[in-house]
């Protein structure tokens, strides 16, 4: 390791204060060249706060940072440009509209050597071709960013970053998105920059990851500095502590063995080019995760059994009857419940209260149907503040004020207060923080134990691993295994939504 | 009214909770009904600009706090109120009607076409009304059924609606056979020393909040509004709540062209030409968001009272017609900035 050099950015001793928040309280970290530092903290703990400060975004009230050894004062987000620092958002920031080319030289657009205002193309489409090879896209620089997928935008932003000679790239959940191959060409991408000297600050919630590309690990918790370390010197548990400031016993809570009645069967499900004979089902209790390869269809599965996308054939029962679901109307009615994969586009009514975002479904039960008892309605709401433990200081606060765990819980609230039979849940601690997260599942653990078909979408393996009953695992559109507690590993699963072999189902 | 109706946010009933839940325990919700009460009033702003208006031109006019000259302000707002009610609520669920002002139009063309041909009042009237409910149908079948954008939907509405009201009347007024005294006092009656036009927009209101913010639908609409793909997995009709929303526009356009039929004894082609401007700025005045899921239809009423008083306020102090126009505006831009200026500062707070 190059520890032993300069080290490329330092930050000192930084404050920032918001009305009611010490956001950063005398925070200091250290990054060298071709390294990757991998800051870790739950949600609220300041590592975005501290990464809009090196950004420009936000000016702290207190502290120095060192570029090379002298003080600088990035005072907006061009003088953190002009710097070397780069960041990707977890929100991309591309223009859609536009070509892989324009978007990574926008605003430095190569000048035609004699007409005056008339951008060069040849040679924009030469310097992009050569940028790109750097991210390993092999894609025409012409091509609309609207055609690429998330991941190949994400190598286009990096792209861009070197364009202007980054020297401090700074990656946000940058895998939040990818498939397990997008990941390792990232991984693959951040090796190469490495060896270019570049630094990288390395945001994430995957513990995996952390282990397998950084180098040192600081961690974060209220807005101060808990520690950092050599990751070679680190293991989960610690820096989960470290993070939570408390010991979690166990990550996973396991719902006892689950011997109901088949509640859901699901049978011959088709979809052209999407689905493909998917037969399964799920018994009262039981909680049964689906895993497999980002795009093999897990998504649109659930989405077609809760009506949310139509269907080309096959059958659903709900506890043994044949039922029509042709829209989540349907399904909401039949006692099916959806927690999406994307809660703030799918889920959350950001702009309305915890109270309306949670009794939507249900407004028809509170006394008379067409206008709601608001006793009733705050009654309901307070319980499942109060039992999910959704932290707020009141259920009047608006949802977009909420962190991620507390979003999340708000959206399965809604779900519980329907009293569901099925309830689904894709992805359902995607973007939270650790300490939610065990919320979360135990929360899941409980709802089975109550009776409850669960139907869990992962693509965290551990997770998968930590909370099913049985494993389906789905590749291409169909289901390819289908594997109980006893026998699932991560290789197994790993082989079957790979396709290296098949278990018949 | 305002206070009494926002009061239920002071309600804020101390209902035991049950330990029903799944997880005992855990922390307590504090809830500061004051502070929650009034960021939640955003009609207050619009109340408290309202009342400095008023004040200044009480200090500047002899005339303007008169009851005469209060209540002919009344009246003469009390269309845009009734309007711009129906168009919050479709505002609310992200979409906007160009077409009111037509419709207006239409319904009192309709009407006054029939009493011609010797039709009942009654029949007339209800005739008048639906064909301004089915034109809000029509509206909300183009853009949940063809997939139209609110926007060029019902501007084709509007287009179309004027036409057949210049095709139907050739361009001419239809005058109102006299014998119909009741629809007449619809439109220049009092109760007391209330205008009718200002009793029909007070009980709208109230109808109106009662169903935006109490009713089910009501909530509904809010919620296609602030994100209509969580509105339709969440398992609500999100087609059927706009359809709704178009036709209940519609209709109240409509009910404003019977007033102003009544008011000018004779149906005009060319009333409401232009109106939809009016009618979106008092919406937007009181605190709707355009891009859907806020706005209340007190917010509305008051908007239009702000268009109101002020227009009245420039003919009182005699500024030229021409320039008001403009003042106008410069209101509407000062009242929607100062609007989007704290809503930036209580999302940073």
């Amino acid at each position: 390791m190059e520890t032993n050099n300069r080290p490329i950015l330092e930050m000192q001793h930084i404050h920032k204060r918001f009305p009611g928040v010490h956001a950063l309280n005398d925070v200091s970290i250290t990054v060298y060249p071709g390294e990757v530092l991998a800051l870790v903290g739950e949600n609220g703990a300041g590592k975005s706060t501290l990464m809009k400060v090196l950004a420009g975004a936000v000016q702290p009230d207190e502290g120095t940072i060192l570029i090379d050894g002298q003080p600088v004062a990035i005072t907006n987000p061009r003088r953190a440009q002009e710097l070397g620092i780069g960041i990707i958002y977890q929100e991309l920031s591309l223009v859609n509209a536009l070509s892989i080319g324009e978007n990574i030289f926008l605003g430095d657009l190569p000048r035609h050597p004699r007409l005056p205002g008339k951008v060069d193309w040849p040679e924009l489409w030469r310097r992009t071709s050569k940028v790109l090879e750097h991210v390993r896209l092999r894609i025409p620089p012409q091509t609309l960013v609207r055609d690429l997928s998330v991941a190949q935008k994400q190598m286009v932003e990096i792209a861009r970053a070197l364009a202007r000679n980054v020297r401090v790239l700074i990656l946000d959940e940058p895998t939040s998105a990818l498939t397990l191959q997008e990941t390792e060409t990232l991984f693959n991408i951040i090796h190469d920059l490495r060896e270019r000297g570049v630094a990288i600050i390395y945001i994430s919630h995957r513990m995996e990851e952390v282990f397998t590309i950084t180098q040192r690990v600081t961690v974060l918790r209220d807005g101060q500095l808990i520690g950092t370390l050599p990751t070679s010197e680190a293991t989960e548990d610690r820096l989960i502590s470290m993070m939570v400031g408390r010991d979690l016993s166990r990550l996973f809570s396991r719902a006892a063995e689950a011997t109901g009645p088949v509640c859901l069967e699901v049978r011959g499900l088709r979809r052209a080019g999407v689905l493909n004979d998917i037969s399964f089902h799920v018994r009262a209790g039981e909680i049964v995760g689906i895993a497999g390869l980002v795009g093999s269809g897990r998504t649109e599965l659930v989405r077609s059994i809760f009506g949310a996308d139509p269907i080309d054939g096959g059958e659903i029962l709900l506890n043994g009857e044949k039922v029509t679901i042709r829209s989540p109307r349907d399904a909401v009615r039949l006692g099916i419940g959806l927690v999406p994969e994307d809660r703030k586009q799918q889920a959350l009514f950001l702009r309305l209260a915890i109270r309306e975002n949670i009794s939507l479904p249900v407004l028809t039960r509170l006394g008379t149907p067409a206008f709601p008892s608001r006793a009733k309605e705050r009654s309901l709401v307070a319980d499942y503040i109060k039992s999910l433990r959704i932290r707020t200081p009141s259920m009047e606060q608006r949802v977009e004020a909420l962190s991620g765990g507390n979003q999340q819980k708000v959206v399965i609230a809604r779900w519980l207060a329907t009293n569901p039979k099925v309830l689904i849940l894709d992805e359902p601690t995607r973007g939270i923080d650790v300490g939610a997260k065990a919320e979360v599942h135990a929360l899941i653990a409980r709802l089975a134990e109550q009776g409850v078909a669960i139907i869990m979408v992962s693509s965290e393996l551990p997770e998968i691993l930590g909370m099913s009953h049985r494993v389906l695992v789905m590749r291409q559109g169909r289901i390819v295994a289908n594997i109980p507690r006893e026998e699932a590993t991560e290789e197994r699963i790993m082989a079957a939504a790979t396709g290296q072999t098949e278990i018949a189902a | 009214m305002s206070v009494e109706d926002s009061g239920r946010q002071l309600a804020t009933d101390a209902t035991p909770v049950a330990e029903a839940g799944i997880a005992p325990s855990g922390s307590a919700i504090s809830p500061r009904p004051m502070l929650a009460w009034a960021t939640r009033v955003k009609e207050l702003n619009i109340l408290v600009a309202l009342l400095i208006l008023c004040a200044f031109l009480s200090l500047r006019s002899d005339v303007f706090l008169t009851q005469g000259n209060l209540f002919g302000v009344a009246r003469a707002f009390s269309l845009t109120a009734i309007v711009a009610i129906g168009q919050t609520m479709v505002i609310i669920t992200g979409g906007i009607d160009l077409s009111v002002g037509s419709v207006l139009a239409l319904s009192g063309i309709t009407t006054g076409l029939l009493l011609g041909e010797g039709w009942p009042l009654g029949p007339a009237m209800i005739a008048g009304i639906l064909v301004g409910s089915a034109t809000g149908l029509f509206n909300g079948l183009l853009i949940t059924q063809v997939g139209l954008p609110p926007f060029i939907a019902t501007l084709g509405t509007l287009s179309i609606g004027r036409g057949l009201v210049y095709v139907l009347t050739k361009g001419y007024p239809v005058t109102i056979p006299p014998e119909h005294q009741f629809l007449l006092k619809m439109g220049q009656g009092y109760v007391g020393s209330i205008p009718i036009p200002v009793i029909i927009m007070l009980i709208v209101t109230i109808l109106g909040t009662l169903f935006l913010s109490q009713s089910t639908i009501g909530r509904y609409i809010y919620a296609v509004g602030g994100n209509e793909e969580a509105a339709r997995l969440a398992g609500i009709n999100v087609s059927l709540v706009k359809l709704l929303v178009y036709t209940l526009n519609s209709t109240l356009a409509a009910l404003a062209g019977m007033i102003l039929v009544a008011r000018l004894v004779s149906a005009q082609p060319s009333a409401g030409l232009g109106f939809e401007l009016p009618v979106i700025a008092a919406a937007i005045i009181g605190g709707t968001s355009l891009l859907g899921g806020e706005g209340t239809v007190l917010g509305a009423v008051l908007g239009a009272a702000i268009m109101g008083v002020l227009e009245n306020g420039m003919v009182l102090l005699g500024v030229n017609t021409y320039a008001q126009q403009a003042v106008t505006g410069v209101v509407i831009l000062l009242a929607v900035s100062l609007d989007m200026w704290q809503k930036r500062r209580r999302r940073r707070v």
